[in-house]
């Protein structure tokens, strides 16, 4: 052995180079187990979309629909609900649904593909809780001004019956429209449009 | 024949003996140990209570969407001895926080956390954040209906990141809502991942203090003060005197323990939620959430700030700021002196002032933030009238202020001289 405090410069090299090679190993090994942990086959076919049959959906009645684990609501609104959304446009914090939280097809004033139906992911945007259906007539519970829409128990935020957050609501945006479409005027889609399909 | 084994053990494994004589016999430590010294040790105890209940829960658990709510319910029904295994956990999970928020308050009492301390305080601090997440993927298990939605609300923090939140989110529950996926690895996380971290954390955090030493109720250093044979005057072996001692404080804190498991194990729906009697149910929330009492303070921060510019993110980063800023208390604080005893007004104002909010934050965190009514006015600047969010946003001020201002209101404080030795 050389005992000279002298590095030997190529088995420094050789030390180097392989500390480099077996940390990126570890680095590489550490792969398959983060993605293990993305959704795995099984639950991404779960995510697929579900069919409903509207002709059980009544006027003014709010269908609960599963679909990727999630509750979607179907509310068939009257004539009274609509107006109502109407006038609630000055209190809503984006009216127009600028914000990208619908397809398309949704980005309208009622924020559906037909006015009387709305479909909507019913979780809340602040932090996924499910919100509930307080029509007009729960003024008592919801303050005088209260026009009807959805309320969420967690943190307090309030959407009219369009999925639109009102100011104030710890919500940031409006509720999310899923993709859907309609196979024909009492069996609709959710989970799936032609934009979808096309892609 | 004890003594003949000992040395055959002795000579062929001297390092144990090594080992007992750092860490206890020969570790001097102040003879003025108070009160507030009790809690690390009862932490250590908490720890092994924690892993000993849980084995044994683990032995009838069932990890599984369809069978976790029942099993826990074959626990405390079926299962002899169950109930008392299931209690003991659940009441062990809040007196974790409970000493350990008294032992963090005793650090900054006494400015255990100055220097040369510092990164006791740091391994103390990676400690208490394990222990919180030990705690957020435990509460998943039962499956209840508070467990259930309370995980969802956690993730979905993470889902307010901007760009890669909502992947992230998905990534945590391996699925698009919390289900059998997320149950099934948040219980590989509480039983083995989090507690080998936690081991291997109060380990660093004890070797760290026994390097430096530990601190004193007068905060001042006992090593300048030496006998003969290089022995702190004013220390004392840890075994037996505070071996003994924290013996004594730890028959005091069972005897309270117990007394909670066996007839208040609930503790009024603070310890364990009712909601969380209910199966947890996907389509459907609780009329009210909260998270468990030791989560409340943060959660409060992040119910206070109000969503900016269409985005949930602000809230999340002051609640994770909130708990990150501890960290820096080691560099905030600008005392010249460490103990409470010798420290000016402005310090013992503020950290008054520290305690009083935390404790709002705490409680307006299990309430919904209707508790305290609405203001009868209108005014431009109110986009909430609720009082209880506005009181929450003061306290969430105050809170940051008590950190931001440290350095300026330590530095100037008018301190008493501190004594040479410790004063008992």
């Amino acid at each position: 052995m050389n005992d000279q405090k002298k590095i030997d410069r190529t088995r420094r090299k050789l030390l180097v180079a392989t500390s480099v090679v077996g940390g990126a190993a570890s680095v590489g090994a550490a792969a398959p187990f983060v993605a293990s942990m993305w959704p795995s086959e099984r639950a991404k076919a779960a995510g697929a979309p579900v069919d409903v049959d509207l002709s059980r959906v009544g006027p003014g009645e709010l269908a609960v629909i599963e679909w990727r684990g999630k509750p979607v609501w179907v509310l068939r609104r009257t004539k009274e609900m609509l107006e109502a959304i109407k006038q609630v446009d000055a209190r809503v914090s984006d009216p127009k649904s600028e914000v990208d939280q619908q397809p398309k097809y949704a980005a309208n004033e009622f924020r559906s593909l037909k006015p009387e139906l709305l479909v909507l992911v019913g979780v809340c945007t602040h932090l996924g809780c499910s919100p509930q259906l307080k029509t007009a007539e729960a003024k008592a519970e919801m303050g005088a001004d209260w026009n009807g829409g959805f309320y969420c128990p967690c943190h307090g935020s309030k959407f009219d019956l369009a999925g639109r957050v009102y100011r104030g609501s710890p919500a940031p945006t409006n509720l999310v429209v899923p993709p859907y479409e309609f196979l024909s005027d009492n069996a609709l889609k959710i989970g799936e449009d032609k934009e979808t399909k096309g892609a | 024949m004890a003594s003949r084994l000992w040395s055959w053990i002795d000579s062929r494994m001297p390092s144990l003996g090594e080992e007992w004589r750092k860490h206890a016999a020969e570790y001097y430590a102040p003879k003025n140990f108070d009160f507030w010294y009790f809690f690390g040790s009862l932490a250590l105890l908490v720890l092994v209570i924690q892993i000993v209940s849980g084995i044994f829960l683990t032995m009838n658990y069932k990890p599984d969407a369809g069978l976790a709510f029942g099993s826990v319910e074959y626990i405390m029904r079926d299962v002899p001895g169950g109930w008392i295994i299931r209690y003991i956990h659940s009441t062990g999970a809040s007196a974790f926080f409970i000493v350990v928020y008294l032992h963090m308050f005793r650090a900054m009492l006494y400015g255990s956390h100055k220097e040369p301390r510092e990164l006791v305080w740091i391994f103390g601090m990676l400690i208490y954040l394990t222990l919180m997440g030990e705690a957020f993927f435990g509460y998943l298990l039962p499956w209840g209906q508070m467990s259930y939605w309370g995980a969802q609300v956690i993730v979905n923090l993470f889902g307010t990141v901007p760009f890669i939140g909502p992947d992230l989110a998905l990534w945590i529950r391996g699925d698009y809502v919390v289900s059998d996926v997320t149950l099934n690895r948040f219980f590989a996380l509480h039983v083995i991942a989090f507690p080998l971290v936690l081991l291997g954390l109060v380990v660093v955090h004890i070797m760290a203090l026994h390097d430096v030493g530990s601190n004193n109720p007068d905060g001042v250093d006992i090593k300048k003060y030496k006998d003969s044979s290089g022995r702190p005057l004013d220390g004392i072996p840890f075994h037996p005197y505070y071996t003994v001692k924290d013996l004594m404080g730890a028959v005091m804190f069972l005897a309270i323990f117990c007394f909670v498991m066996f007839f208040i194990p609930e503790v009024g729906g603070y310890f364990l939620e009712y909601n969380n009697f209910i199966p947890a149910d996907p389509l459907k929330t609780p009329q009210h959430i909260a998270p468990v009492w030791y989560f409340t303070p943060y959660y409060s921060v992040l119910r206070a700030v109000p969503p900016l510019f269409h985005s949930q993110f602000p809230g999340v980063l002051a609640m994770g700021a909130a708990v990150l800023i501890l960290f820096f208390l080691p560099w905030l604080d600008r005392s010249p002196v460490r103990s409470i005893r010798y420290r000016g007004p402005r310090y013992k104002s503020a950290l008054a002032i520290f305690i009083v909010v935390f404790l709002i934050l705490g409680f307006l965190g299990t309430e919904p933030t209707t508790v305290w009514g609405q203001f009868g006015f209108e005014a431009f600047f109110l986009d909430t009238k609720e009082r209880a969010t506005w009181a929450a946003r003061l306290c969430t001020l105050a809170y940051f202020l008590f950190f931001i201002l440290m350095p300026w209101y330590t530095a100037r404080d008018k301190v008493k001289p501190v004594p040479e030795r410790v004063t008992h």
